[in-house]
């Protein structure tokens, strides 16, 4: 029997809103910048030999924050053979234990330089301040603590099989969690023995920059772990160079899909974390102010730079009036701004490019007869910003319920049967995680076995730690990262 | 410079956080191996032995319901600590028979060992725990539980390496551990306590006992709280220590003291000795609509 949404007047309650400015609550710790960043190559930072350095904006203020060096196809050849040489002389033949503790001292100097670290994020990516300090920053330290103890634990991965490490791998890393998606990287490749060569995002590049400094602090030997900042150009050439026998890259499906073109042929070994389109299945029985919290933390987190985020928000028929009707009140109260401020909830989308994107996938939403609800919030006039959105009556053919929008927008689907959800969540090329929210444990457990996803998040969303392996089935990629079979990406298994 | 009087140390008991002697003011003189007189060690007894179950059962519920992340965080903090006293340590073990270089081998290996573990407490769950294919529609798996209060009784020789590899499988899980200390070489022991009531180890995980084994190998034996017994005996305690635990079924995982034991092997570490002093749980939950 479905419930009727209570018709009688609803209860007086207060919403802030815009009603009252906050005191602005300035994070003000220094990053300790460098108004320049060289390449991490051979344990030093060096000029890319052909000179050239593009800036870095940061994109509350499109103000520039620094220059980076641009490594073109020799800087890349210098980082590879320098990675080969490290691992052939020192860090393949070195025992488990010792890598470990190279590793502990790393995630012992990150928590040291935590907060330096996580202004530095925020000013560069625009991610709200208590996230690149409450999640970012202390999840990438817990990174390099987990795999460090891996180093010595090896043999215990793959029971009655010989295991080595590739020798060089190369990565390539976006820009939503620059320093985190770095730790997921260069933590499991180098506990396994592996060398690495790494290119992070082109928006994003100063602190895997400044992660070179740590390796310094950690006196990691040379040429362990290379960083070579640049763009698209970049990147494929780190994933091309004869050296790099595994390639492992986070980022969009479309470009997955390129590096799988350019690597057929080649014997390298690839993972892929890719897009995704995730459903948030919330069903009539499921603690709805929980369930709320649980949406607008899986789609408004990192303005919804998320590959995981729950973009598609599916709720049981009966129950639709109610969770709409609490969403919007709930992102009234969402604060759009300053990233640095300790209270701002939404930051800057992290590039022009990316706000562009957003706008065009929102306008499409609206073309095609979704109906669009905002927060009506004022944005900073400086800097690229974008309101928290959702959309209604949206129907699973519209591009923003089909299509990965990378931003703040939720779109609301509904369902009446667990069999309809099912369906639904998974009519998707993605699949890389979903949420479920029931009162039900069998339920959870049913929907978790239909769901063609690599991550379930039942009565939770985003949740994230080392230990727990992270990736997609379908087009959203291959490979975990996290876990046992995370470290297992990293070896060759004889 | 001119000479001047140094203080000399009160070697206590590391027990429910704090340092105390015995409540039987006994001490034992100990001496160098040179026989000059060193310090008094605590004689401890069964009452302190009692006291120190307590003080476990008083810490057990908080430490095991710790997150594993935070529980290797403590274990590794334990590391630096050690590794920041390991000229202390070496002279401590030195002051038995052992060489200086062989003492100092036996620090870094105990240091080591103390790594490995803050490696497992994130980990071992992942290799002794499993999800079960039932034939019926139900989600079954298994994790494990720490036991509660492990008692360990060290042996003589090594004194810091076995003591070390003794305990730091049960607290890795989760398990507070009362352990009496190596009877001839009981120093490193007191210092041990010292490291660990600096590194973030809530007080009473860890009580650290020094006295006589054959005056509180019963009362291991038949202290119905201690849920196993882990350590390194002769025969003969080895069979009062079996018998004892008959009465409420504890767990007992006993090396050979009378046969040498390598404890710089690494099969005296890893998940095997973690296995040793944990429960398993199944749970069955249905699956469906």
């Amino acid at each position: 029997m479905p419930k009727t949404p209570a018709r009688t007047k609803p209860a007086r309650e207060l919403v802030f809103g815009d009603l009252w400015e906050f005191d602005p609550a300035p994070e003000t710790a220094d990053p300790k910048l460098k108004p320049r960043y060289d390449l991490f190559i051979n344990g030093s930072f060096v000029a890319p030999r052909a000179g050239k350095y593009f800036a870095t904006i940061n994109p509350a203020h499109e103000t520039k924050i620094a220059d980076i060096a641009l490594a073109d196809a020799s800087d890349v050849d210098a980082a590879c053979k320098a990675a080969q040489k490290a691992f052939t002389n020192v860090w393949g033949k070195m025992p488990g234990k010792e890598r470990g503790k190279y590793l502990y001292r790393i995630a012992r100097l990150l928590q040291d330089h935590a907060r330096e670290f996580a202004i530095a994020e925020t000013l560069d990516g625009g991610k709200p301040i208590k996230e690149s300090r409450d999640f970012d920053i202390p999840m990438a330290a817990a990174h390099f603590f987990y795999h460090a103890g891996w180093a010595d634990k090896l043999e215990y991965l793959a029971p009655g099989r010989q295991i080595a490490p590739h020798g060089v791998v190369g990565q390539v890393i976006p820009w939503n969690f620059p320093l985190l998606m770095l730790a997921w990287k260069v933590a499991p490749a180098l506990a396994a023995g592996n060398c690495v060569v790494l290119k992070p995002a082109e928006t994003t590049s100063i602190t895997a920059l400044k992660f070179g400094e740590i390796c310094q602090e950690a006196g990691l030997p040379n040429g362990v772990v290379n960083i070579v900042s640049g763009a698209a150009e970049t990147g494929a050439a780190v994933i091309q160079h004869p050296l790099t026998s595994k390639v492992a890259f986070t980022g969009s499906t479309e470009v997955g899909k390129s590096i799988m073109r350019s690597l057929a042929g080649t014997d390298k070994k690839l993972t892929l974390e890719l897009g995704g389109k995730a459903a948030n299945v919330v069903f009539d029985d499921a603690p709805l102010d929980q369930a709320v919290e649980g949406i607008v933390n899986g789609i408004f987190f990192n303005q919804g730079h998320v590959c995981c985020a729950g973009s598609r928000l599916l709720v049981q028929e009966s129950i639709a009036d109610e969770v709409l009707a609490k969403l919007k009140r709930r992102i009234a109260v969402l604060r759009v701004g300053d990233p640095m401020d300790k209270n701002t909830d939404l930051g800057a989308i992290n590039s022009r490019e990316q706000l562009t994107k957003i706008t065009d996938l929102v306008q499409s939403g609206v073309d095609e007869g979704a109906e669009k609800h905002d927060n009506g919030c004022k944005l900073p006039t400086k800097g690229f910003f974008f309101r928290p959105t959702i959309f209604t009556n949206v129907s699973m053919s519209h591009r923003i319920a089909r299509e990965e929008i990378f931003g703040p927008v939720l779109s609301i689907l509904t369902f009446r049967t667990p069999e309809e959800a099912v369906e639904k969540a998974n009519n998707t090329p993605y699949g890389l995680s979903a949420g479920v929210w029931t009162d039900k444990g069998s339920r959870i457990l049913k929907m978790s076995t239909l769901l063609k996803a690599g991550v379930v998040w039942a009565n939770t969303y985003n949740k994230f730690d080392p230990t727990s392996p992270f990736g997609g089935y379908k087009e959203s990629g291959f490979g975990r990262e996290g876990g046992k079979q995370g470290m297992l990406d990293y070896f060759v298994i004889e | 410079m001119s000479q001047r009087l140094h203080i000399t140390k009160t070697p206590k008991c590391y027990v429910g956080g704090a340092f105390i002697r015995s409540e039987s003011a006994r001490v034992t003189a100990l001496h160098d191996a040179s026989g000059t007189f060193f310090a008094n060690i605590p004689q401890c007894t069964r009452k302190d032995l009692r006291n120190a179950v307590e003080a476990a059962a008083k810490a057990g519920p908080g430490w095991a319901k710790r997150s594993a992340f935070n529980r290797g965080q403590i274990l590794y903090r334990l590391a630096e600590m050690m590794e920041a006293r390991a000229d202390e340590l070496t002279e401590a073990i030195a002051l038995g028979s052992a060489s200086k270089a062989a003492a100092s081998r036996e620090v870094a290996a105990g240091i080591e060992r103390v790594v490995h573990y803050a490696g497992w407490t994130d980990k071992y769950e992942q290799i002794l725990g499993s999800v079960n294919p039932v034939a019926s529609a139900h989600f079954n798996f298994t994790v494990t539980e720490p036991m509660g209060i492990i008692g360990v009784i060290a042996p003589d020789d090594s004194p810091l390496l076995a003591l070390i590899s003794l305990i730091l499988p049960a607290i890795t899980s989760g398990n507070c551990v009362v352990a009496l200390a190596s009877n001839t070489q009981p120093y490193p022991s007191i210092l041990l306590g010292e490291m660990m009531a600096t590194c973030d180890l809530p007080g009473g995980v860890v009580n650290l006992l020094t006295g006589l084994r054959s005056e509180m190998i019963p009362t291991f034996a038949t202290h119905e709280h201690l849920r196993a017994l882990s350590g390194a005996v002769n025969a003969a305690d080895r069979k009062t220590l079996k018998l004892g635990a008959a009465e409420s079924v504890k767990r007992v995982h006993l090396l050979k003291s009378e046969e040498p034991i390598d404890w710089f092997a690494d099969k005296r570490q890893g998940v095997e000795e973690i296995r040793a002093l944990i429960e398993f749980k199944t749970t069955w939950h249905p699956v469906g609509a």
